[in-house]
Protein backbone atom coordinates (compact mmCIF):
# COMPACT_ATOMS: atom_id res chain seq x y z
CA UNK A 1 0.00 0.00 0.00
CA UNK A 2 1.34 3.44 -0.94
CA UNK A 3 1.39 6.47 1.33
CA UNK A 4 -1.75 8.54 0.87
CA UNK A 5 0.18 11.76 1.21
CA UNK A 6 3.17 11.39 -1.15
CA UNK A 7 1.99 8.37 -3.14
CA UNK A 8 5.62 7.29 -3.44
CA UNK A 9 6.76 5.37 -0.42
CA UNK A 10 5.26 2.31 1.24
CA UNK A 11 2.71 3.21 3.95
CA UNK A 12 3.81 1.81 7.29
CA UNK A 13 1.81 4.05 9.63
CA UNK A 14 -1.85 3.17 9.84
CA UNK A 15 -4.04 5.51 11.80
CA UNK A 16 -7.61 5.09 12.80
CA UNK A 17 -9.35 8.33 13.69
CA UNK A 18 -12.84 8.99 14.83
CA UNK A 19 -14.02 12.20 13.16
CA UNK A 20 -17.49 13.39 14.08
CA UNK A 21 -18.57 9.92 14.97
CA UNK A 22 -17.37 8.16 11.83
CA UNK A 23 -14.23 6.02 11.69
CA UNK A 24 -11.60 7.14 9.20
CA UNK A 25 -8.45 5.20 8.29
CA UNK A 26 -5.31 6.97 7.12
CA UNK A 27 -2.23 5.25 5.69
CA UNK A 28 1.07 7.14 5.64
CA UNK A 29 4.77 6.50 5.20
CA UNK A 30 6.99 7.27 8.17
CA UNK A 31 8.37 10.46 6.62
CA UNK A 32 5.00 12.01 5.87
CA UNK A 33 3.69 10.92 9.27
CA UNK A 34 6.61 12.66 10.98
CA UNK A 35 6.01 15.78 8.83
CA UNK A 36 2.40 15.93 9.88
CA UNK A 37 3.57 16.06 13.47
CA UNK A 38 2.57 12.59 14.59
CA UNK A 39 4.58 11.29 17.49
CA UNK A 40 5.32 7.68 16.60
CA UNK A 41 7.52 6.95 19.57
CA UNK A 42 5.09 6.48 22.40
CA UNK A 43 1.62 5.05 22.37
CA UNK A 44 -1.05 7.70 22.87
CA UNK A 45 -1.97 7.70 26.53
CA UNK A 46 -5.51 8.05 27.78
CA UNK A 47 -4.43 11.11 29.78
CA UNK A 48 -3.43 12.83 26.53
CA UNK A 49 -6.88 12.29 25.21
CA UNK A 50 -8.76 13.18 28.36
CA UNK A 51 -6.58 16.02 29.60
CA UNK A 52 -6.35 17.27 26.04
CA UNK A 53 -10.08 17.79 25.98
CA UNK A 54 -10.76 21.38 26.96
CA UNK A 55 -7.35 21.51 28.56
CA UNK A 56 -6.24 24.36 26.30
CA UNK A 57 -7.81 26.92 28.60
CA UNK A 58 -5.65 25.94 31.54
CA UNK A 59 -2.51 25.71 29.40
CA UNK A 60 -2.94 29.18 27.95
CA UNK A 61 -3.11 30.60 31.45
CA UNK A 62 0.31 29.02 31.91
CA UNK A 63 -0.87 27.54 35.14
CA UNK A 64 1.54 24.67 35.59
CA UNK A 65 1.05 23.81 39.22
CA UNK A 66 3.37 21.35 40.93
CA UNK A 67 3.05 18.94 43.84
CA UNK A 68 4.48 20.42 47.02
CA UNK A 69 5.70 17.01 48.13
CA UNK A 70 7.39 15.56 45.04
CA UNK A 71 7.51 18.62 42.69
CA UNK A 72 5.84 16.81 39.78
CA UNK A 73 4.24 19.41 37.52
CA UNK A 74 0.87 19.13 35.85
CA UNK A 75 2.69 19.12 32.50
CA UNK A 76 4.85 16.17 33.64
CA UNK A 77 1.72 14.17 34.38
CA UNK A 78 0.22 15.13 31.04
CA UNK A 79 3.36 13.94 29.28
CA UNK A 80 3.78 10.57 31.03
CA UNK A 81 0.32 9.76 32.37
CA UNK A 82 1.99 8.85 35.67
CA UNK A 83 1.76 10.71 38.97
CA UNK A 84 4.78 11.44 41.15
CA UNK A 85 3.65 10.41 44.62
CA UNK A 86 0.49 9.63 46.62
CA UNK A 87 0.09 13.33 47.49
CA UNK A 88 -0.30 14.17 43.80
CA UNK A 89 -3.83 12.81 44.09
CA UNK A 90 -4.64 15.77 46.36
CA UNK A 91 -2.60 18.32 44.43
CA UNK A 92 -4.26 17.51 41.14
CA UNK A 93 -7.62 16.43 42.54
CA UNK A 94 -9.62 18.76 40.27
CA UNK A 95 -7.95 17.47 37.07
CA UNK A 96 -8.01 13.86 38.22
CA UNK A 97 -11.68 13.67 39.21
CA UNK A 98 -13.14 13.69 35.65
CA UNK A 99 -10.28 11.49 34.43
CA UNK A 100 -10.89 8.85 37.10
CA UNK A 101 -14.61 8.96 36.49
CA UNK A 102 -14.17 8.47 32.74
CA UNK A 103 -11.79 5.56 33.28
CA UNK A 104 -13.68 3.71 35.98
CA UNK A 105 -17.27 4.95 35.68
CA UNK A 106 -17.11 5.44 39.43
CA UNK A 107 -15.62 7.81 41.98
CA UNK A 108 -15.78 5.77 45.15
CA UNK A 109 -13.67 2.80 46.23
CA UNK A 110 -15.77 -0.03 47.68
CA UNK A 111 -13.19 -2.79 48.01
CA UNK A 112 -10.51 -3.85 50.48
CA UNK A 113 -9.30 -1.45 53.17
CA UNK A 114 -5.95 -1.97 54.94
CA UNK A 115 -6.61 -3.35 58.43
CA UNK A 116 -4.12 -0.90 59.90
CA UNK A 117 -5.97 2.22 58.69
CA UNK A 118 -7.51 4.55 61.27
CA UNK A 119 -11.10 4.02 62.36
CA UNK A 120 -12.09 7.23 60.57
CA UNK A 121 -10.73 5.95 57.24
CA UNK A 122 -12.31 2.53 57.69
CA UNK A 123 -15.60 4.19 58.61
CA UNK A 124 -15.56 6.43 55.53
CA UNK A 125 -14.90 3.45 53.26
CA UNK A 126 -17.51 1.24 54.91
CA UNK A 127 -20.16 3.95 54.86
CA UNK A 128 -19.52 4.55 51.15
CA UNK A 129 -20.32 0.90 50.42
CA UNK A 130 -23.39 0.88 52.67
CA UNK A 131 -24.62 4.12 51.15
CA UNK A 132 -24.48 2.52 47.69
CA UNK A 133 -26.43 -0.51 48.91
CA UNK A 134 -28.90 1.78 50.62
CA UNK A 135 -29.60 3.65 47.38
CA UNK A 136 -30.15 0.33 45.60
CA UNK A 137 -32.48 -0.88 48.33
CA UNK A 138 -34.52 2.31 48.21
CA UNK A 139 -34.71 2.14 44.42
CA UNK A 140 -35.98 -1.44 44.73
CA UNK A 141 -38.47 -0.32 47.41
CA UNK A 142 -36.93 -2.83 49.81
CA UNK A 143 -37.46 -0.68 52.89
CA UNK A 144 -36.66 -3.41 55.39
CA UNK A 145 -33.14 -3.73 54.02
CA UNK A 146 -32.88 0.05 53.72
CA UNK A 147 -33.68 0.49 57.41
CA UNK A 148 -31.10 -2.11 58.38
CA UNK A 149 -28.46 -0.39 56.24
CA UNK A 150 -29.32 2.99 57.72
CA UNK A 151 -28.76 1.56 61.20
CA UNK A 152 -25.41 0.17 60.17
CA UNK A 153 -24.33 3.53 58.77
CA UNK A 154 -25.40 5.26 61.99
CA UNK A 155 -23.51 2.63 63.97
CA UNK A 156 -20.26 3.33 62.11
CA UNK A 157 -20.68 7.08 62.49
CA UNK A 158 -21.28 7.01 66.23
CA UNK A 159 -18.36 4.61 66.71
CA UNK A 160 -16.09 7.00 64.82
CA UNK A 161 -17.45 10.01 66.72
CA UNK A 162 -16.80 8.33 70.07
CA UNK A 163 -13.32 7.40 68.94
CA UNK A 164 -12.64 11.02 67.96
CA UNK A 165 -13.51 12.15 71.50
CA UNK A 166 -10.80 9.97 72.99
CA UNK A 167 -7.60 11.91 73.57
CA UNK B 1 13.21 -18.53 54.30
CA UNK B 2 15.11 -16.99 51.45
CA UNK B 3 16.83 -19.48 49.18
CA UNK B 4 19.35 -19.17 46.36
CA UNK B 5 17.91 -19.48 42.92
CA UNK B 6 19.32 -18.47 39.58
CA UNK B 7 17.53 -17.97 36.29
CA UNK B 8 19.24 -21.18 35.13
CA UNK B 9 17.52 -23.06 37.96
CA UNK B 10 14.16 -21.79 36.77
CA UNK B 11 14.65 -23.52 33.43
CA UNK B 12 14.68 -26.88 35.19
CA UNK B 13 11.05 -26.47 36.18
CA UNK B 14 7.88 -25.96 34.22
CA UNK B 15 6.40 -22.45 34.39
CA UNK B 16 3.59 -22.07 36.94
CA UNK B 17 1.10 -21.22 34.22
CA UNK B 18 1.77 -24.39 32.27
CA UNK B 19 0.85 -26.99 34.85
CA UNK B 20 -2.30 -28.87 33.85
CA UNK B 21 -5.42 -27.28 35.28
CA UNK B 22 -9.15 -27.66 34.93
CA UNK B 23 -10.29 -27.28 31.33
CA UNK B 24 -6.63 -26.64 30.50
CA UNK B 25 -7.21 -27.24 26.81
CA UNK B 26 -9.20 -24.02 26.57
CA UNK B 27 -8.35 -22.05 29.71
CA UNK B 28 -4.57 -21.93 29.87
CA UNK B 29 -3.97 -19.92 33.04
CA UNK B 30 -5.35 -17.32 35.46
CA UNK B 31 -3.68 -14.43 37.21
CA UNK B 32 -4.48 -11.79 39.82
CA UNK B 33 -2.24 -8.83 40.51
CA UNK B 34 -2.43 -6.02 43.05
CA UNK B 35 -0.74 -2.62 42.73
CA UNK B 36 0.42 -1.15 46.04
CA UNK B 37 2.52 1.83 47.10
CA UNK B 38 4.20 3.16 50.22
CA UNK B 39 2.44 6.07 51.86
CA UNK B 40 5.45 8.31 52.23
CA UNK B 41 7.50 7.79 49.05
CA UNK B 42 7.53 9.00 45.46
CA UNK B 43 6.40 6.44 42.88
CA UNK B 44 9.31 4.51 41.27
CA UNK B 45 9.10 6.25 37.88
CA UNK B 46 9.52 9.66 39.52
CA UNK B 47 11.76 8.72 42.45
CA UNK B 48 15.15 8.27 40.79
CA UNK B 49 17.54 5.37 41.31
CA UNK B 50 18.87 6.25 44.74
CA UNK B 51 15.41 6.76 46.20
CA UNK B 52 14.32 3.47 44.60
CA UNK B 53 17.21 1.68 46.30
CA UNK B 54 16.13 3.10 49.64
CA UNK B 55 12.52 2.03 48.99
CA UNK B 56 13.67 -1.45 47.96
CA UNK B 57 15.68 -1.77 51.18
CA UNK B 58 12.58 -0.77 53.15
CA UNK B 59 10.24 -3.16 51.34
CA UNK B 60 12.42 -6.23 50.95
CA UNK B 61 12.46 -7.47 54.59
CA UNK B 62 8.65 -7.29 54.82
CA UNK B 63 8.17 -9.15 51.55
CA UNK B 64 10.84 -11.79 52.17
CA UNK B 65 9.29 -12.62 55.54
CA UNK B 66 5.86 -13.27 54.06
CA UNK B 67 4.83 -16.82 55.02
CA UNK B 68 2.76 -17.52 51.89
CA UNK B 69 5.82 -16.80 49.77
CA UNK B 70 8.03 -19.51 51.26
CA UNK B 71 10.36 -20.82 50.08
CA UNK B 72 11.21 -17.70 48.11
CA UNK B 73 14.06 -16.25 46.09
CA UNK B 74 15.13 -12.68 45.32
CA UNK B 75 16.66 -11.40 42.10
CA UNK B 76 17.93 -7.84 41.80
CA UNK B 77 17.19 -6.49 38.34
CA UNK B 78 20.60 -4.77 38.25
CA UNK B 79 22.36 -8.13 38.60
CA UNK B 80 20.67 -9.71 35.59
CA UNK B 81 21.75 -9.65 31.96
CA UNK B 82 19.20 -8.97 29.18
CA UNK B 83 18.80 -12.68 28.42
CA UNK B 84 17.97 -13.54 32.05
CA UNK B 85 15.42 -10.73 32.08
CA UNK B 86 13.90 -12.02 28.87
CA UNK B 87 13.47 -15.45 30.50
CA UNK B 88 11.68 -13.92 33.50
CA UNK B 89 9.43 -12.02 31.10
CA UNK B 90 8.59 -15.11 29.06
CA UNK B 91 7.72 -16.96 32.28
CA UNK B 92 5.31 -14.13 33.24
CA UNK B 93 7.35 -13.41 36.38
CA UNK B 94 8.10 -9.81 35.38
CA UNK B 95 6.53 -7.35 32.95
CA UNK B 96 8.29 -5.90 29.91
CA UNK B 97 8.58 -2.61 31.83
CA UNK B 98 10.19 -4.31 34.84
CA UNK B 99 12.65 -6.18 32.62
CA UNK B 100 14.00 -2.82 31.48
CA UNK B 101 14.69 -1.68 35.02
CA UNK B 102 18.00 -1.98 36.86
CA UNK B 103 19.21 -0.50 40.16
CA UNK B 104 16.58 -0.30 42.86
CA UNK B 105 14.22 -2.86 41.31
CA UNK B 106 13.85 -6.52 42.20
CA UNK B 107 11.77 -9.65 41.80
CA UNK B 108 10.78 -11.69 44.85
CA UNK B 109 9.04 -14.95 44.00
CA UNK B 110 8.03 -18.27 45.41
CA UNK B 111 10.34 -21.01 44.14
CA UNK B 112 7.45 -22.72 42.36
CA UNK B 113 6.71 -19.41 40.52
CA UNK B 114 3.06 -19.31 41.65
CA UNK B 115 3.59 -15.97 43.41
CA UNK B 116 5.77 -13.20 42.02
CA UNK B 117 6.31 -9.75 43.47
CA UNK B 118 7.86 -6.97 41.44
CA UNK B 119 9.40 -4.29 43.60
CA UNK B 120 9.64 -0.84 42.00
CA UNK B 121 8.02 -1.48 38.67
CA UNK B 122 5.48 1.24 37.86
CA UNK B 123 4.32 0.98 41.47
CA UNK B 124 6.37 0.14 44.56
CA UNK B 125 4.75 -3.27 44.74
CA UNK B 126 3.08 -5.40 42.13
CA UNK B 127 1.89 -8.60 43.75
CA UNK B 128 0.91 -11.42 41.42
CA UNK B 129 -0.47 -14.93 41.86
CA UNK B 130 -0.78 -17.29 38.94
CA UNK B 131 -2.79 -20.50 38.62
CA UNK B 132 -3.06 -23.01 35.80
CA UNK B 133 -6.48 -23.36 34.15
CA UNK B 134 -9.46 -21.40 35.44
CA UNK B 135 -8.34 -20.36 38.90
CA UNK B 136 -8.76 -16.61 38.97
CA UNK B 137 -10.69 -16.76 42.26
CA UNK B 138 -7.98 -18.83 43.94
CA UNK B 139 -5.33 -16.50 42.51
CA UNK B 140 -7.14 -13.55 44.07
CA UNK B 141 -7.45 -15.32 47.44
CA UNK B 142 -3.75 -16.19 47.46
CA UNK B 143 -2.62 -12.67 46.61
CA UNK B 144 -5.13 -11.12 49.02
CA UNK B 145 -3.53 -13.14 51.84
CA UNK B 146 -0.02 -12.07 50.78
CA UNK B 147 -1.18 -8.45 50.67
CA UNK B 148 -2.77 -8.64 54.13
CA UNK B 149 0.46 -10.03 55.53
CA UNK B 150 2.62 -7.31 53.96
CA UNK B 151 0.32 -4.48 55.13
CA UNK B 152 1.03 -5.47 58.74
CA UNK B 153 4.54 -4.09 58.28
CA UNK B 154 4.19 -1.59 55.44
CA UNK B 155 1.94 1.46 55.48
CA UNK B 156 0.23 1.63 52.09
CA UNK B 157 -0.89 4.79 50.30
CA UNK B 158 -4.67 4.62 50.66
CA UNK B 159 -7.51 7.11 50.39
CA UNK B 160 -11.02 6.31 51.64
CA UNK B 161 -12.42 7.71 48.40
CA UNK B 162 -9.99 6.48 45.74
CA UNK B 163 -8.79 3.35 47.53
CA UNK B 164 -5.21 2.20 46.96
CA UNK B 165 -3.28 5.00 45.24
CA UNK B 166 -1.19 4.05 42.22
CA UNK B 167 1.26 5.78 39.87
CA UNK B 168 -1.25 5.58 37.04
CA UNK B 169 -4.87 6.56 37.74
CA UNK B 170 -6.04 3.58 35.65
CA UNK B 171 -5.15 1.29 38.58
CA UNK B 172 -6.55 3.17 41.59
CA UNK B 173 -9.20 1.66 43.81
CA UNK B 174 -8.63 -2.03 44.32
CA UNK B 175 -5.36 -1.99 42.34
CA UNK B 176 -6.57 -5.35 41.08
CA UNK B 177 -6.14 -6.71 37.63
CA UNK B 178 -7.52 -10.20 37.19
CA UNK B 179 -6.80 -11.94 33.92
CA UNK B 180 -7.40 -15.27 32.26
CA UNK B 181 -5.66 -16.65 29.21
CA UNK B 182 -7.80 -18.67 26.83
CA UNK B 183 -6.96 -20.75 23.76
CA UNK B 184 -9.89 -20.49 21.36
CA UNK B 185 -8.99 -21.86 17.91
CA UNK B 186 -12.57 -23.04 17.37
CA UNK B 187 -13.97 -19.52 17.60
CA UNK B 188 -11.21 -18.18 15.36
CA UNK B 189 -11.74 -20.90 12.72
CA UNK B 190 -15.49 -20.31 12.79
CA UNK B 191 -14.96 -16.53 12.43
CA UNK B 192 -16.84 -15.96 15.66
CA UNK B 193 -14.11 -14.37 17.74
CA UNK B 194 -14.65 -10.72 16.73
CA UNK B 195 -18.20 -10.37 18.05
CA UNK B 196 -17.01 -11.95 21.28
CA UNK B 197 -14.11 -9.52 21.62
CA UNK B 198 -16.51 -6.64 20.95
CA UNK B 199 -19.03 -7.92 23.48
CA UNK B 200 -16.36 -8.43 26.14
CA UNK B 201 -15.01 -4.89 25.60
CA UNK B 202 -18.50 -3.48 25.97
CA UNK B 203 -18.85 -4.72 29.52
CA UNK B 204 -15.61 -3.07 30.59
CA UNK B 205 -13.23 -5.97 30.15
CA UNK B 206 -10.14 -5.91 27.93
CA UNK B 207 -8.95 -8.53 25.46
CA UNK B 208 -5.24 -8.65 24.79
CA UNK B 209 -2.55 -10.90 23.35
CA UNK B 210 -0.52 -13.59 25.07
CA UNK B 211 2.02 -11.36 26.80
CA UNK B 212 -0.35 -8.63 27.96
CA UNK B 213 -0.58 -4.98 27.13
CA UNK B 214 0.32 -4.03 23.59
CA UNK B 215 0.94 -7.58 22.42
CA UNK B 216 -0.70 -9.25 19.49
CA UNK B 217 -2.91 -12.29 19.80
CA UNK B 218 -0.90 -15.10 18.29
CA UNK B 219 -1.54 -18.80 18.39
CA UNK B 220 -5.25 -18.13 19.02
CA UNK B 221 -4.46 -17.14 22.61
CA UNK B 222 -6.28 -14.24 24.20
CA UNK B 223 -6.03 -12.67 27.62
CA UNK B 224 -9.20 -11.35 29.19
CA UNK B 225 -8.88 -8.87 32.05
CA UNK B 226 -10.76 -6.14 33.90
CA UNK B 227 -10.18 -2.52 32.85
CA UNK B 228 -11.99 -0.97 35.76
CA UNK B 229 -10.41 -1.19 39.20
CA UNK B 230 -12.38 1.43 41.12
CA UNK B 231 -15.96 1.20 42.38
CA UNK B 232 -16.40 -2.55 42.48
CA UNK B 233 -15.45 -5.02 45.16
CA UNK B 234 -12.58 -7.40 44.38
CA UNK B 235 -14.83 -10.47 44.56
CA UNK B 236 -17.15 -8.93 42.02
CA UNK B 237 -14.35 -8.08 39.59
CA UNK B 238 -13.05 -11.63 39.86
CA UNK B 239 -16.56 -13.06 39.62
CA UNK B 240 -17.41 -11.23 36.40
CA UNK B 241 -14.17 -12.36 34.74
CA UNK B 242 -14.86 -15.93 35.82
CA UNK B 243 -18.40 -15.79 34.48
CA UNK B 244 -17.33 -14.38 31.10
CA UNK B 245 -14.58 -16.97 30.76
CA UNK B 246 -17.02 -19.80 31.48
CA UNK B 247 -19.26 -18.40 28.76
CA UNK B 248 -16.36 -18.20 26.31
CA UNK B 249 -15.43 -21.81 27.16
CA UNK B 250 -18.99 -22.86 26.31
CA UNK B 251 -18.87 -20.91 23.04
CA UNK B 252 -15.53 -22.49 22.18
CA UNK B 253 -16.76 -26.01 22.93
CA UNK B 254 -19.83 -25.34 20.86
CA UNK B 255 -17.76 -23.95 17.98
CA UNK B 256 -15.52 -27.02 18.09
CA UNK B 257 -18.52 -29.34 17.94
CA UNK B 258 -19.99 -27.53 14.96
CA UNK B 259 -16.58 -27.47 13.29
CA UNK B 260 -16.26 -31.24 13.57
CA UNK B 261 -19.81 -31.75 12.39
CA UNK B 262 -19.73 -29.45 9.38
CA UNK B 263 -16.08 -29.24 8.47
CA UNK B 264 -14.57 -32.39 10.00
CA UNK B 265 -12.16 -32.99 7.15
CA UNK B 266 -11.06 -29.33 7.12
CA UNK B 267 -10.24 -29.52 10.84
CA UNK B 268 -8.39 -32.85 10.40
CA UNK B 269 -6.45 -31.29 7.55
CA UNK B 270 -5.63 -28.19 9.63
CA UNK B 271 -4.45 -30.32 12.56
CA UNK B 272 -2.60 -32.78 10.34
CA UNK B 273 -0.74 -30.00 8.55
CA UNK B 274 0.23 -28.36 11.84
CA UNK B 275 1.54 -31.71 13.12
CA UNK B 276 3.29 -32.42 9.80
CA UNK B 277 5.11 -29.10 9.67
CA UNK B 278 6.04 -29.10 13.36
CA UNK B 279 7.46 -32.61 13.20
CA UNK B 280 9.45 -32.07 9.99
CA UNK B 281 10.30 -28.38 9.64
CA UNK B 282 13.89 -27.20 10.00
CA UNK B 283 13.19 -23.48 10.20
CA UNK B 284 10.44 -22.16 12.47
CA UNK B 285 9.78 -18.55 13.45
CA UNK B 286 8.36 -17.84 16.88
CA UNK B 287 4.99 -16.78 15.47
CA UNK B 288 4.72 -19.75 13.11
CA UNK B 289 5.55 -22.13 15.94
CA UNK B 290 2.84 -20.68 18.21
CA UNK B 291 0.27 -20.72 15.41
CA UNK B 292 1.03 -24.35 14.56
CA UNK B 293 1.15 -25.38 18.23
CA UNK B 294 -2.36 -24.00 18.47
CA UNK B 295 -3.45 -26.45 15.73
CA UNK B 296 -1.60 -29.26 17.46
CA UNK B 297 -3.24 -28.55 20.83
CA UNK B 298 -6.64 -28.39 19.16
CA UNK B 299 -5.96 -31.78 17.60
CA UNK B 300 -5.09 -33.22 21.01
CA UNK B 301 -8.21 -31.71 22.61
CA UNK B 302 -10.41 -33.16 19.86
CA UNK B 303 -8.79 -36.59 19.84
CA UNK B 304 -7.52 -36.20 16.27
CA UNK B 305 -4.03 -36.49 17.72
CA UNK B 306 -2.82 -38.44 20.72
CA UNK B 307 0.12 -37.82 23.04
CA UNK B 308 1.68 -39.98 25.73
CA UNK B 309 2.72 -36.82 27.53
CA UNK B 310 0.47 -33.83 26.91
CA UNK B 311 2.42 -31.61 29.30
CA UNK B 312 5.54 -32.03 27.19
CA UNK B 313 3.60 -30.57 24.25
CA UNK B 314 2.30 -27.61 26.26
CA UNK B 315 5.81 -26.95 27.56
CA UNK B 316 6.78 -25.98 24.00
CA UNK B 317 4.69 -22.80 24.34
CA UNK B 318 7.41 -21.61 26.69
CA UNK B 319 10.56 -23.41 25.59
CA UNK B 320 10.29 -22.22 21.98
CA UNK B 321 10.37 -18.57 23.09
CA UNK B 322 13.53 -16.66 22.07
CA UNK B 323 14.95 -16.26 25.58
CA UNK B 324 14.44 -19.89 26.58
CA UNK B 325 15.94 -21.14 23.32
CA UNK B 326 19.07 -19.05 23.72
CA UNK B 327 19.50 -19.88 27.39
CA UNK B 328 19.41 -23.63 26.77
CA UNK B 329 21.78 -23.26 23.83
CA UNK B 330 24.04 -21.34 26.18
CA UNK B 331 24.63 -18.43 23.82
CA UNK B 332 23.03 -15.51 22.04
CA UNK B 333 21.57 -16.57 18.70
CA UNK B 334 20.68 -14.52 15.66
CA UNK B 335 17.10 -14.76 14.44
CA UNK B 336 17.99 -17.27 11.73
CA UNK B 337 19.87 -19.53 14.15
CA UNK B 338 17.03 -19.28 16.62
CA UNK B 339 14.58 -20.48 13.97
CA UNK B 340 16.83 -23.48 13.29
CA UNK B 341 17.20 -24.27 17.00
CA UNK B 342 13.45 -23.85 17.54
CA UNK B 343 12.55 -26.30 14.76
CA UNK B 344 15.01 -28.84 16.15
CA UNK B 345 13.63 -28.53 19.66
CA UNK B 346 10.06 -28.95 18.44
CA UNK B 347 10.93 -32.04 16.37
CA UNK B 348 12.71 -33.70 19.30
CA UNK B 349 10.05 -32.77 21.83
CA UNK B 350 7.19 -34.12 19.74
CA UNK B 351 8.96 -37.50 19.56
CA UNK B 352 9.60 -37.37 23.31
CA UNK B 353 5.95 -36.51 24.01
CA UNK B 354 4.87 -39.46 21.85
CA UNK B 355 2.59 -37.45 19.57
CA UNK B 356 0.86 -39.29 16.74
CA UNK B 357 -2.26 -39.21 14.57
CA UNK B 358 -5.31 -41.19 15.66
CA UNK B 359 -6.71 -43.21 12.78
CA UNK B 360 -10.15 -42.02 11.77
CA UNK B 361 -12.79 -44.65 12.40
CA UNK B 362 -14.38 -45.85 9.19
CA UNK B 363 -18.08 -45.14 9.03
CA UNK B 364 -20.15 -48.31 8.58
Amino acid sequence: MLCESCNEREATVHLTQVVEGSVKKIHLCEECAAKSGLDLQGPISITDILLGMGGGKVDSMAEDRSCARCHLRRSDFKKTGRLGCPSCYETFASELAPLVKAMHRSEQHTGKVPAGESLRVRMTAAVAVLQQQLEQAVAAEDYETAARLRDQIAGWRSKAAEDAKQP
Amino acid sequence: MKTDMTVDDLLKQQGAWLAPGEDSGIVVSSRARLARNLKESAFPGWAGEEECERILAEILPAVEACAALQPCFVLNMSALDPLDKQILFERHLVSREHAERGRGSALVARRDETIAIMVNEEDHLRLQAIRPGLGVREAWQVIDAVDSEIEKTIRYAFSPKLGYLTACPTNVGTGLRASVMVHVPGLVLMNEINPIIKGVSKIGLAVRGLWGEGTEAIGNMFQISNQISLGEKEERIVGSIEQIVLEIVEHEKNARERLMEKKGSVVRDHVGRAYGILSHAHILSSKEALDLLSGLRLGLDLGILKAKNRQAVDALLLTTQPGHLQKTQGRKLRTRDRDLARAQRVRQQLVRAGVGMVEEKKKE
